[in-house]
């Protein structure tokens, strides 16, 4: 700010007039200009790698939403279904009948490619099982059309998705370049297409060689159990340690060190946490492994500093002269801060919770050391209390599992994933502005 | 200074309200108050003048022991309410804050209706039985801090919404809603205009009929007004202490005379 600098003037003041701009004043706009452009480069550059983000996070991760499916539908003669049911291989047989319905159905719509079963266990993989289950669990439906919606093995998901195309495609024992033309086919004769997949929002997770049938749904139950066990926590425990050291703890030596603790807690490492809780929780205090409370205990402990470093801004924030006034008409310490500055930090203390929840939410890292992985999030607790002590995982932790798996299909779903991690953050952040819109009109 | 008026009053003997004795207040090593002996009688307005910065809120903080909520405040010496010692460790500031009233420098009306305002204090002390009760004494508080006219029709907006000197009665309102005995004011005039001024004044000398009332003021004509008694302050020393008109006519100390004839200060 060089134009802060004074220049001594001993020369009497000419006379100036107010239309024409002096140099300095010519000197300090321009300064105000420059900044201006900056600030709005600075923004310009931010906006434009939130696009970048998100355009690449819907391009990734949309495809995750959908599911190739093979829709056939035939009828099962009860002649079919005895001779099926004698036979030594039984599910063989039904993938037989499977692949002469498909062939039938092919030739009925005119469409001459040549195929053999092999082809067909690399589209659909082997649907046989699930077919003669169907049967035995519903005879009555014997002899009557049934229809059946089958995923698309990851290949052929893959060719649909985009995420490779013929040039792009080498033979192996998954997918053949001649198979992409019975695809083609199928698609024509309307077999075969993409289906919105509840699954990935409802399901469970998959087998490492079945990216199609994973599901976020039992780690969005995980997280959601850890949410609580936070919330429940924290929030309380947060707010009265820091009513207690904000409000009515003397200030000396023991408060300074309890302040400084908390400061430099919130910035120890997420991980720091993690092992932590491994070591107390799991192995001394003998919780079980994998369940979402010790998650959220571990994560408890890491919201608190955030939860009380905001929660004690915004307590200061009051001003003391409302302290003052209800103090002036008799009113105790403990009604004043209840009664009068509470509720003027409430927005302040509800957006420091939130964001301590969105960023426990998105915590993976010590959620790995206390097992609570992705693999484990293969069946939904079955009851409430099981929600907290079943072993589970999390949104972030099942990402980072299918991540880390060798199918590309499961790349995809790991940005599916993050699509629905990110709408909860979002919805989250929401809740946040609304409830401070909200206390913020009572006054 | 010429058109400062004093007015001959009959000055009645009233018993000692508070009484202070040897009151020395330490803000750490800053001594603010040093010895200061004084009795404040009751039924009285008692000024409380000097130059800015010699603890003349100070020193009215420690008859209601708002000090207390200050870390580094420190007070010696005795202060007495009624014989009573205030900082006798079985006394409850709270409970001596019920009793002895405040109205701030700078207004500070909750941010809440200006009926809440006003109710708060009558409801954590249990003085309403009930809503019609509350009512009452709303309005009854508000028509003696003289703004009952200008909100009657608007009790529940915000208080933080009027002007500043209608804050500011509506904090005296606050502050005689709970039936003190003694009312402490620090500059309630600070932010008002005359007319206001003459209202708070007006609402002062009515509060004197049941109350001891005291005032800090820069205004010399608005002690000479208002009180009966007028202590000087001067850099933390009670100089002078008496008959208001005394003070303003022949003042003992020649530093008295110079701070009312505009010399220090
Ligand atoms: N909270 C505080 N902490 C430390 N020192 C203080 C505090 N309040 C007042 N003091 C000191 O005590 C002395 C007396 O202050 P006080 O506020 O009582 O003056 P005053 O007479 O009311 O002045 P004014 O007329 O300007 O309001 C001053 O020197 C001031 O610096
Ligand atoms: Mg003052």
């Amino acid at each position: 700010m060089t134009d802060a600098s004074m220049t001594p003037t001993d020369a009497p003041k000419k006379k100036s007039s107010l239309m024409a701009q002096d140099a300095r004043t010519r000197k300090r706009n321009a300064a105000e200009t420059r900044f201006r452009m900056y600030g709005m480069a600075a923004i310009a550059v931010g906006l434009l790698f939130l696009v970048f983000l998100f355009t690449s996070i819907l391009r990734s991760g949309l495809p995750a939403f959908t599911q190739t499916v093979v829709d056939i539908e035939f009828t099962l003669t009860q002649e079919q279904f005895d001779t099926a049911e004698s036979k030594m291989l039984k599910t063989g047989e039904y993938q037989k009948i499977f692949v002469n319905a498909l062939s039938e159905q092919l030739d009925a719509r005119g469409l001459d490619v040549a195929f053999d079963a092999k082809a067909i266990q690399r589209i659909v993989g082997k649907p046989g099982g699930t077919i003669r289950s169907f049967f035995l669990e519903n005879p009555d439906r014997i002899g009557t059309p049934v229809s059946f919606e089958l995923a698309a093995s990851s290949r052929v998901d893959g060719y649909f998705n985009g995420r490779m195309t013929r040039d792009t495609l080498v033979d192996s024992r998954f997918l053949m370049a001649t198979d992409l033309d019975l695809v083609d086919a199928l698609e024509e004769a309307g077999i075969i297409g993409g289906a919105f997949n509840w699954n990935f929002i409802t399901g469970t997770d998959s087998g490492v060689d079945n990216p199609g049938g994973a599901g976020l749904g039992a780690s969005v139950i995980g997280s959601f159990f850890m949410m609580l066990v936070v919330l429940f926590l924290s929030l309380p425990i947060g707010v009265a340690a820091s009513i207690y050291l904000e409000e009515f703890a003397p200030k000396n030596r023991w408060t300074d060190l309890i302040e400084v603790n908390i400061s430099n807690l919130a910035a120890v490492p997420s991980i720091v946490f993690g092992i932590l809780g491994l070591a107390v929780f799991i192995q001394f205090a003998g919780f079980p492994q994998s369940a979402p409370l010790v998650g959220g205990l571990v994560l408890t402990l890491m919201t608190l500093p955030t939860i009380i470093i905001s929660t004690r801004a915004s307590l200061a924030a009051v001003p003391p002269s409302i302290r003052d006034a209800a103090l002036g008409v008799g009113a105790s310490k403990m009604q004043s801060v209840f009664h009068h500055v509470l509720p003027l930090a409430m927005p302040g203390i509800l957006t420091g919770t939130i964001i301590g929840l969105a960023q426990a939410l998105g915590e993976t890292a010590p959620l790995l050391l206390i097992g609570m992985v992705g693999f484990v999030a293969r069946e939904y607790p079955e009851t409430f209390v099981g929600g907290f002590t079943d072993a589970n995982s999390a949104m972030p932790a099942q990402i980072y599992t299918w991540a880390s798996r060798a199918d590309p299909g499961f790349y995809e779903k790991a940005w599916g994933g993050i699509i629905i991690l990110l709408l909860f953050l979002i919805t989250m952040n929401a809740i946040a502005v609304v409830l401070r819109r909200r206390f913020e009109r009572r006054w | 200074m010429n058109d400062m008026r004093i007015v001959e009053r009959k000055v009645d003997t009233n018993e000692v309200k508070i009484a202070a004795k040897d009151v020395q207040v330490f803000y750490g090593d800053n001594h603010a108050i040093k010895d200061v002996s004084v009795e404040i009688e009751d039924k009285t307005v008692t000024a409380f003048i000097g130059p800015s910065g010699c603890g003349k809120s100070t020193f009215l903080r420690c008859i209601n022991r708002m000090n207390d909520t200050i870390d580094v405040c420190r007070v010696k010496g005795d202060i007495l309410i009624d014989g009573e010692d205030i900082y006798d460790a079985k006394v409850d500031p709270v409970q001596l804050r019920a009793k002895v009233g405040m109205v701030f420098q700078k207004p500070n009306p909750f941010p809440k209706s200006i009926y809440d305002n006003v109710a708060y204090g009558p409801k954590i002390h249990g003085l309403a039985k009930n809503k019609a009760d509350l009512d009452d004494i709303v309005e009854n508080a508000l028509r003696r801090g003289a703004i009952w006219d200008e909100v009657k029709d608007r009790l529940h907006a915000p208080g933080t919404g009027l002007s500043g000197g209608q804050q500011q009665r509506l904090c005296i309102a606050r502050a005689v809603a709970t039936e003190p005995e003694v009312l402490l004011m620090d500059e309630p005039c600070s932010a008002l205009d005359p007319i206001a001024t003459a209202q708070v004044e007006e609402l002062i000398d009515e509060l004197r009929k049941s109350y001891s009332v005291v005032i800090v003021t820069h205004s010399m004509q608005q002690a000479a007004r208002v009180s009966q008694k007028t202590a000087f302050f001067h850099l933390g020393n009670l100089v002078e202490y008496g008959e208001t008109s005394n003070i303003f006519t022949n003042p003992v100390d020649p530093r008295t005379e110079s701070y009312i004839t505009g010399r220090i200060g």
